[in-house]
Formats: C-alpha cells, sequence, structure tokens
C-alpha cells in the first residue's frame, strides 16, 4: 500500500507539472505577442523581448490609434458582428423553434438543412452568385451569406428540444399561438443556450478575414479581420498602414505586434462569458438525446 | 387533403418560422451547387454559365495530369491525415490526465487556458508564428544560443507541414478535450468505488473504467474526422504558406484559390473544387453511417 501511495505521489507531482505547462504554452504566445507591443524599437528588433516588455512603451499603440484605416476597419468589424450575429440569430432561433417540434415535412426540411453541411457549391460557384446579387463592394456581402449556418441550428434545436412539453402544450390550450410561445416561453428559458450560439457566431463574424478580401476592391472596405491579414501576413504595408516613412521611424515588429494584439482583445474580453457557456453547448451539440 | 389542411391550419406558424433559414440556404447554399455545371464547362466570363461551351469531364482529366494538382493533393491527405491521428489521440491523452487532477481550482485554471487558442482567428495565431518562428524571433534566439545558425523556418518546405499539424494542434487539442471531459464525468462513481474496495490502483481504474467509459464517443469523434480527411484548413494554410513552401504546404483549397480567382481558371478551379466535395460528401455520409451503427450516434 504503501509503495502505491508513493507512486501516486510521484504521478501527482509529474502530471501537474505536465499539465500546467502545456496550460501556460498555450498562453505564452499570447503574453509575448504583448510584450513586445509594449517594447521599445531597438529591443524587439534585436529579438531580447520574451515575455515582459524591454524599455516599456506605448508608441505602438499610439500610431495604431493614429492610422485612420485601422480605426475604420474597427468599426466594419463591430458593426458587421453586431448585425451578423443579430441577423444569423433571427433566422437561426426562428427555423430551430419550428424544427423542434413534430409537423408535417419536418424530415423533409431536416435533411434539406443538413444537406448544406455535407456538400456545397465551393469558392468559385459562391463567388459567382454573391456577385450576381450585387455584393460585391457591398457591405450585406459581411452579413448575409454566412448567416445560415446548420451546426448553430442543430445546437437550438437541441435547446428548444429539452424545454418540457407540458409549458407549451398549458400555453397553446390557454390560446397563446406558436409566435407567442416561442417569444414569450422558449426565449427567455434558453438564455444559456442562445449565450452560447450567440458568442460563437459573434467570434465567428469577428475573426472572419476571407470575404474582406474577395469582394471588397477598396481595402477601406477591409474589416479588421481582413486588414491584418493583409498587413501582417503579406506584410504589404502600402495601402494599409500610415505612410512608409512613419512606418520606418517607428519599429515595424512592435506595430505589428501591437495591431495584432488589438485584433485579438475582443476575444479575449468575452473570453469569460464565453467559456462559462460553450462546454454545455459542445456537450449538446456532440452528444444528444 | 383534408388532413393537410388541418395540419396546416394549426401549424402554419412553424411554416413561416422556417422561411427565413430557408430562403438563405436556397440563395447562399443552393444556388452555388447550381452553379457547379461550370466544372463541365469552358466558362468564360463575358458568356456566362448558359452560353459557356461545354467540355464533358476535361477539366477533371487534367487535376491528375498538372503535377501541381497532383502534389496538392497528396499534401493535403498528408496534411489532413497527421492533424486527424494526432488530433484524435492527444485530447484523449490528456483528458485522461486531467481527470487524474483533483484539485478543481487547478483543472479549472488549467481547462481556462488550454481552451483559449481555438477561438483565436488563424490571422492572429499566423502573425504570432511569424515572428515567433522568425530570424529574430524567439525560437531563433534560443537556438543561436545553443550555437546554430539561425532558421528561416516558415520557409523551409521540409518543415512546413510539421509546423502546419503542429501548430493547429496546439490550437485545437484543449478544445478537443471537452467531449471526453464530458463523456468522463458521464461515468457512474459507483465503478470507480467497487474498483478502489477490490484494490485497484488508479492507472488500473483509469485502463479498464476511464478508458471503455469513453469509448462510444471516441468511436464518434473518429468516425465523423473521416469526413475532413481532404479539409486540411484553409485558414491556415492560406496565412502561413508562401511560394517557398508550394511544393509540400500547398493544399486543394489554396490551389483551388490560386488557379480560379488569381489565374482566371474558373473551370478548372471549379472541378478541382468538386472534386473534393464530391469524395468529402461521400466519406462523411460513411463515417455518418459507421457512427450510428457502432454507437447510435444521429445528426439530428
Amino acid at each position: 500500500m504503501r509503495h502505491t501511495s508513493l507512486s501516486r505521489k510521484i504521478f501527482t507531482v509529474c502530471n501537474t507539472i505536465f499539465l500546467v505547462t502545456a496550460a501556460l504554452l498555450c498562453l505564452l504566445p499570447l503574453v509575448n505577442l504583448l510584450a513586445l507591443s509594449l517594447s521599445g524599437k531597438s529591443a524587439a528588433n534585436s529579438g531580447i523581448v520574451t515575455f515582459w516588455p524591454v524599455d516599456f512603451t506605448l508608441k505602438a499603440y499610439m500610431k495604431t490609434f493614429q492610422n485612420n484605416n485601422f480605426i475604420r476597419s474597427m468599426v466594419i468589424s463591430l458593426l458587421r458582428t453586431v448585425v451578423g450575429t443579430l441577423v444569423s440569430m433571427l433566422a437561426i432561433t426562428t427555423a430551430g423553434y419550428a424544427l423542434s417540434k413534430d409537423f408535417k415535412g419536418r424530415t423533409v426540411l431536416m435533411w434539406f438543412f443538413v444537406f448544406t453541411m455535407l456538400f456545397g457549391g465551393g469558392l468559385i460557384p459562391s463567388y459567382l452568385v454573391n456577385t450576381s446579387l450585387g455584393l460585391k463592394n457591398n457591405f450585406l456581402v459581411y452579413i448575409l451569406p454566412g448567416a445560415f449556418g446548420c451546426y448553430n441550428l442543430i445546437l437550438i434545436m437541441n435547446f428548444f428540444k429539452s424545454i418540457p412539453k407540458a409549458l407549451e402544450e398549458a400555453a397553446l390550450i390557454d390560446g397563446a399561438g406558436f409566435f407567442t410561445v416561442f417569444w414569450k416561453i422558449f426565449l427567455p428559458l434558453s438564455k444559456a443556450g442562445l449565450a452560447t450560439v450567440a458568442l460563437f457566431i459573434m467570434v465567428g463574424n469577428w475573426n472572419e478575414w476571407f470575404t474582406g478580401i474577395l469582394y471588397m476592391s477598396d481595402t477601406k472596405n477591409y474589416p479588421l479581420a481582413s486588414f491584418l491579414q493583409v498587413i501582417v501576413v503579406q506584410g504589404n504595408q502600402q495601402d494599409l498602414a500610415l505612410d512608409p516613412t512613419a512606418a520606418k521611424a517607428m519599429s515595424e515588429r512592435t506595430i505589428k505586434a501591437a495591431q495584432v494584439f488589438i485584433g485579438a482583445l475582443p476575444i479575449l474580453m468575452v473570453y469569460p462569458f464565453l467559456q462559462k457557456y460553450f462546454v454545455t453547448g459542445i456537450v449538446m451539440g456532440a452528444v444528444k438525446e | 387533403m383534408k388532413k393537410w389542411k388541418q395540419e396546416f391550419n394549426h401549424s402554419w406558424p412553424l411554416y413561416v418560422m422556417v422561411i427565413p433559414s430557408f430562403i438563405l440556404a436556397v440563395v447562399f447554399c443552393y444556388a452555388p451547387m447550381g452553379g457547379l455545371v461550370m466544372a463541365f464547362q469552358d466558362y468564360k466570363p463575358w458568356l456566362g454559365i448558359l452560353g459557356s461551351e461545354s467540355v464533358g469531364l476535361d477539366n477533371f482529366k487534367r487535376i491528375f495530369e498538372f503535377r501541381e494538382s497532383y502534389q496538392a493533393i497528396i499534401n493535403t491527405v498528408i496534411i489532413a491525415v497527421s492533424k486527424i491521428i494526432l488530433e484524435l489521440v492527444v485530447p484523449i491523452f490528456m483528458a485522461l490526465l486531467l481527470n487524474e487532477v483533483k484539485n478543481v481550482g487547478l483543472k479549472k485554471g488549467i481547462q481556462t487556458l488550454v481552451y483559449l487558442p481555438h477561438f483565436l482567428s488563424w490571422v492572429t495565431v499566423a502573425g504570432m508564428l511569424q515572428d515567433i518562428l522568425g530570424l529574430d524571433g524567439i525560437v531563433n534566439n534560443f537556438i543561436q544560443r545553443l550555437g546554430v545558425k539561425p532558421i528561416f523556418f516558415l520557409g523551409e518546405a521540409g518543415m512546413f507541414r510539421q509546423i502546419v499539424v503542429i501548430s493547429d494542434l496546439w490550437k485545437g487539442f484543449g478544445f478537443g478535450m471537452i467531449v471526453y471531459l464530458a463523456a468522463i464525468s458521464n461515468i457512474d462513481q459507483g465503478l470507480y468505488e467497487a474498483a478502489e474496495i477490490d484494490g485497484a490502483s488508479r492507472l488500473q481504474q483509469a485502463l479498464h473504467i476511464t478508458l471503455p467509459g469513453i469509448v462510444p464517443m471516441i468511436i464518434v469523434m473518429a468516425t465523423l474526422s473521416l469526413g475532413n480527411v481532404l479539409n486540411a484548413g484553409f485558414d491556415q494554410i492560406f496565412n502561413l504558406y508562401s511560394p517557398l513552401t508550394y511544393s509540400t504546404g500547398d493544399i486543394i483549397d489554396t490551389y483551388v484559390y490560386r488557379q480560379s480567382l488569381v489565374n482566371g481558371q474558373y473551370s478548372f478551379g471549379t472541378a478541382v473544387g468538386l472534386f473534393k466535395s464530391v469524395i468529402g460528401l461521400l466519406l462523411t455520409v460513411i463515417s455518418y453511417k459507421i457512427a450510428y451503427k457502432f454507437a447510435g450516434y444521429k445528426i439530428f
């Protein structure tokens, strides 16, 4: 017995060290990014910054927020996230409610929606359809094509299914219609589920970068994610950044770090709320009935 | 007929409520499927889908004739399969280890950190990777101290797949644990108590109670991942690759993007995409069938 408890102790210590290391590995790249963005130019460029700022300065952030194009793309990101989430939730919650009931044609409709998860037209046909609808250089391209998502629909449907049937039947007998039941009973009772899905959609909208690059001819109409994609990943400073001399005067590296960090900041801010709910959401989506 | 009418009188609001999603799905999911005919055409934008000349299966034959597209398919499968295997095994392993942590605060703290990367966009992660793996980055700084010459990691074709697979694992392993942790928490605690009385060690309990307890979930996740054999991750690769790494890192999706939207080969790009979608569809249907048969999994 004594032997097992000693080996148990050794295991517990090793296991804890291993898991804590793994957990820190998930955080440290972000810490490094933040430290870089707050460091002085020469320290950052010489590569001595690890997890704590060297020659602390806010210059990179000041430069970033003086860049009107950066601010503009942030506003576009905020707008598309808010509007996109609302439109998406409206479409998905109503359909999710209806499909959580039994009615004629439900199974056919369900397969109709599920098929969109299995097969699609792909890049070019979608591009041609969206362009022919006049969505090129149109803000709505950020909202409409991505508004419907079958996975989220199924999640919400399952949340609604878990609400006791008796509540609905009582209300229907009292003369309430489906709309009233949906609005007055189902939505208020599934706040946690709706919050999960809404937060997922918000994060997805904020992070989405491809649409802007594909459909906007003018980089001025890019959301922040597309802006960052061009400036950071493609390293293309001409259109988007400060004027070239100003960019050179500042360390490119610290400004990049500041921009990437600001891009991730909203995600980090909603993450505590997100974490509160998403575990339930994922589990409900994966294991049903 | 009468029955239909009765049904409609009762449940017409339900039909109305489906309309917004229905329209969105028709316009943005089904209409593009109609556009797939261009894979069988020599599509010219000025002629349109109705006016372009039909060429039968020529575009599909070319997929395997071009070295580039052939290579993209190979790269896709290698990267995707590596990801599938690692992202199945590592989360199971980590979930089993995390289950042995009995300090609730510590466990919560670890979970909070490992779930986080999943929510960062690939643009953010690519930005960080470029810096960390850059010539003046942390990694090169470290190996220079060991006396090794700095390496331009993201420009090395020989390392690109490894970087892609490992960074994807970094981003996703925590999130992948969630379903297994949930499955573990559903295991009957009485089993552990009985094992304890019988003198089973913690390792024996983990191997003979916990692991078998999550086998149904493992089967579901393994079979469902089958549908991803041709999904190597467009968002990730597009933000990390460069002409230097096309030979090992170019995948079907990035190839389609370059061929069609950059080079204007609309029909060929669509054919490559369709090839991918059809195989993906087949694999997904098979995987759902297997998951249903062995674990009773249903999509809805």
